[in-house]
């Protein structure tokens, strides 16, 4: 009788507990349109409500918070909803659980940065066996995704940096570059690109040298010092890594050479903020998570919509941002990075 | 009725009530509520693609439950059952990508899982240390080898056809053939537990080891035994999980065995010892795996999902020993007055 009370106990708590979890639906953060309520059997609609489940690499990371925000202000414009799920880990399969989730639930696409090329595939390809449009962003899973909207290329950094160097140097004079290590493949051929072009067309920029802060924030800080005591004539320092130019950033601030000396490359506008404000860095630039969240949603749409296939050459407007056309390799290109500067980073948080 | 029958009312209740009200029973029960209520109020829930995704998540879970619960029932633990996973994982790929043939890769990982099992089991019967504190050692231990051993780089490219009988579904039904293996364990380890003198010396050495000792059994063989077990069993949900994923990464299998240890506790099993069956094993895995999956499903994030295992977990063990301290007050009530009391046939629950 008294084990009849405890299955009785255990019937109510499930309950309480089934219940409490049914609520949060209705309070999770998604973009209106309930979502509706027969099971299976009826296929969505192909345009009306527009179902996207969105699956960053994991939650609470600002950075994703904002492409999450560019994804809901162009899911309103389409009157699409979107679901926003993740894991708390970056471990290699733990997105897995969230894809199979929404092919469950049967949504029109999943926009994806993914964790690991590899682990997810067979994920993904369930997925799309399920008439699901896969796009990824910020990360790709090449080979098993229907898209990957691509946030920025070599070539496109490389211009950018040469372009807030030369501006910053006032057209002439030294500059140089701290680095991440000296093996790291991403700087190298940024560097290498940069090279080319002021060789060509800015000549009377002259890169003086190009030093190594590891991605440690002291030794890039002690490299920036030795930079500024080798080179007195030194107008620019580009770091294009996250780390070496907050650490530069750092350095000059409180040293005689600001205002002087202006550091440029790569950078996070949280990290930046105090010394765009303090004025030691007038402009620095990074794709913009915000944009890379919206187009990856129109194109995701596009997709469900059956405007594009994926294939090269297709065309499709992204709102706002205007006309995109994918490129090779089922790659769509968000464009040049963002430049971010006193008048703009206000905006910013991440 | 006879004789017999008038004996159950004397000392215990009717046999349908032994049978069904049991903890076990309650887990079940809670387990087909839980479905029940999914089933009705969460769309997508029932289909047979949540059924499939389910079993094939859980199935790493369920069979490394199952020696995890035997070595539980004798008053051991073994931590160290999630990294043996990733350490599987680690090496198959290893061994794979040297060359070694595909299946003779699988039985030496089996054969390592044992030899890691053996090891705990040494340390523990042998040596007379604690199994908490052995095999958070060797959970560090194996751990570290296997994200070591791969490094960053993974393996994939694994034979398809092991890799597709992994996702095998039986028709159209949404169970995986993977389920038939389980089953089968499933009934070895159940014959193993209550059909053999091994079985009957497992409940004994966690009810009192002395006592145990006293009338023949094993002990240490026992202990061994089922960390040998443990291990093998971890190495086969490794090889599994390697498959499944198509690829093989050091960090697969992370937090694994707070999974496993929380579905053996929830699904019945004493952390004292002594007390335990397996089927209230398999119904606290598959409700752990039900409750995560329709959480997903309407959108709670992944901590969320953390706090309602945790709290139901602590539930049940709260509820579990209060039923039991309750009972004991009771026999000690009971136990003064005269027979009426306990003559009395247990009324009708409620």
């Amino acid at each position: 009788m008294k084990y009849m009370k405890t299955a009785t106990a255990f019937a109510a708590a499930a309950l309480v507990l089934v219940s409490a979890c049914t609520t949060p639906a209705s309070t999770t953060p998604t973009t209106g349109a309930p979502a509706p309520e027969a099971p299976s059997e009826t296929t969505p609609a192909a345009t009306e409500g527009l179902r996207m489940t969105i699956l960053p690499k994991n939650l609470g990371n600002p950075y994703f918070e904002t492409s999450t925000k560019g994804a809901e202000a162009a899911a309103a414009e389409i009157g699409a909803t979107t679901e926003l799920v993740g894991p708390t880990d970056a471990a290699a399969d733990a997105q897995v659980p969230y894809i199979e989730t929404a092919t469950q639930q049967k949504v029109d696409a999943i926009q994806i940065s993914a964790n690991d090329q590899t682990a997810l595939c067979d994920a993904i390809k369930a997925a799309q066996a399920a008439g699901i449009k896969i796009v990824t962003f910020d990360s790709d899973a090449p080979g098993c995704r229907d898209l990957f909207i691509n946030q920025a290329t070599s070539e496109g950094i490389a211009k950018v940096l040469v372009e807030m160097a030369v501006e910053q140097a006032g057209g002439s004079g030294e500059i140089a570059v701290l680095s991440a290590t000296a093996n790291a493949t991403n700087q190298n051929a940024w560097i290498e690109a940069m090279k080319t072009d002021l060789a060509a067309n800015h000549p009377d920029i002259k890169l003086v040298d190009v030093v190594f802060g590891d991605d440690q924030d002291q030794k890039s800080f002690d490299e920036t010092q030795a930079l500024l005591q080798k080179y007195p004539n030194l107008k620019v320092i580009v770091a294009p890594t996250t780390v070496g130019i907050a650490a530069a950033a750092r350095y000059i601030s409180t040293s005689d050479a600001k205002g002087k000396v202006w550091v440029t490359g790569l950078g996070t506008p949280n990290d930046m903020r105090s010394f765009v404000e303090d004025g030691t860095v007038k402009e620095f630039a990074l794709w913009n998570p915000e944009d890379l969240g919206y187009l990856t949603t129109f194109a995701a749409a596009a997709l469900v919509k059956g405007e594009i296939t994926g294939a090269e050459g297709d065309k499709f407007t992204a709102g706002k941002l205007g006309e995109y056309t994918v490129g090779a390799d089922n790659t769509v290109l968000l464009g040049d990075p963002y430049r971010f500067n006193a008048e703009n980073i206000a905006d910013f948080n991440f | 009725m006879t004789a017999t029958t008038v004996g159950y009312r004397e000392y215990g209740r009717p046999r349908w009530q032994r049978i069904l009200l049991t903890r076990e029973m309650a887990i079940v029960g809670l387990l087909l509520l839980t479905l029940l209520v999914a089933g009705l109020a969460i769309p997508y829930f029932a289909d047979r693609l949540t059924v499939y995704n389910l079993l094939r998540d859980m199935f790493a879970t369920l069979i490394i439950a199952l020696p995890m619960a035997l070595v539980m029932i004798t008053g051991d633990i073994d931590i160290s059952v999630g990294s043996m996973v990733g350490l599987s994982c680690s090496v198959l790929g290893l061994l794979f990508s040297m060359g070694v043939p595909f299946e003779l890769s699988m039985v030496l990982v089996l054969l390592m899982g044992a030899a890691g099992g053996l090891l705990n089991g040494a340390l523990v019967a042998k040596i007379g240390l604690p199994a908490l504190a052995v095999t958070i050692g060797t959970m560090a231990l194996f751990r570290g080898i296997a994200v070591g051993l791969l490094g960053t780089s993974t393996v994939t490219g694994f034979p398809q056809g092991w890799t597709d009988l992994t996702k095998y579904e039986i028709g159209y039904t949404g169970i995986p053939f993977i389920i038939v293996v389980f089953l089968v364990l499933f009934a070895v380890f159940v014959y193993l537990l209550n059909f053999t003198p091994f079985g009957r010396g497992i409940y004994a050495l966690g009810l009192n080891s002395e006592a145990a000792v006293f009338s023949g059994v094993n002990r240490d063989r026992t202990r061994i035994i089922l960390f040998v077990l443990a291990g093998t069993m971890s190495a086969l949900g490794g090889i599994y999980w390697t498959l499944l994923r198509g690829t093989a990464r050091g960090d697969i299998g992370d937090g694994l065995e707070l999974q496993v240890i929380a579905a053996v506790v929830l699904g019945g099993v004493s952390v004292f010892g002594g007390i335990g069956a397996l089927y209230g094993v398999v119904a606290g895995v598959l409700l752990i795996g039900a409750l995560s999956s329709a959480l997903r499903l309407v959108g709670v994030t992944a901590e969320v999902i953390k706090i309602i295992t945790g709290v139901l977990l602590i539930g049940s063990v709260v509820a579990a020993s209060m039923i039991t301290s309750f009972q004991n007050r009771r026999k000690k009530v009971t136990a003064a007055p005269s027979q009426t009391s306990v003559a009395e046939p247990a009324p009708s629950g409620e």
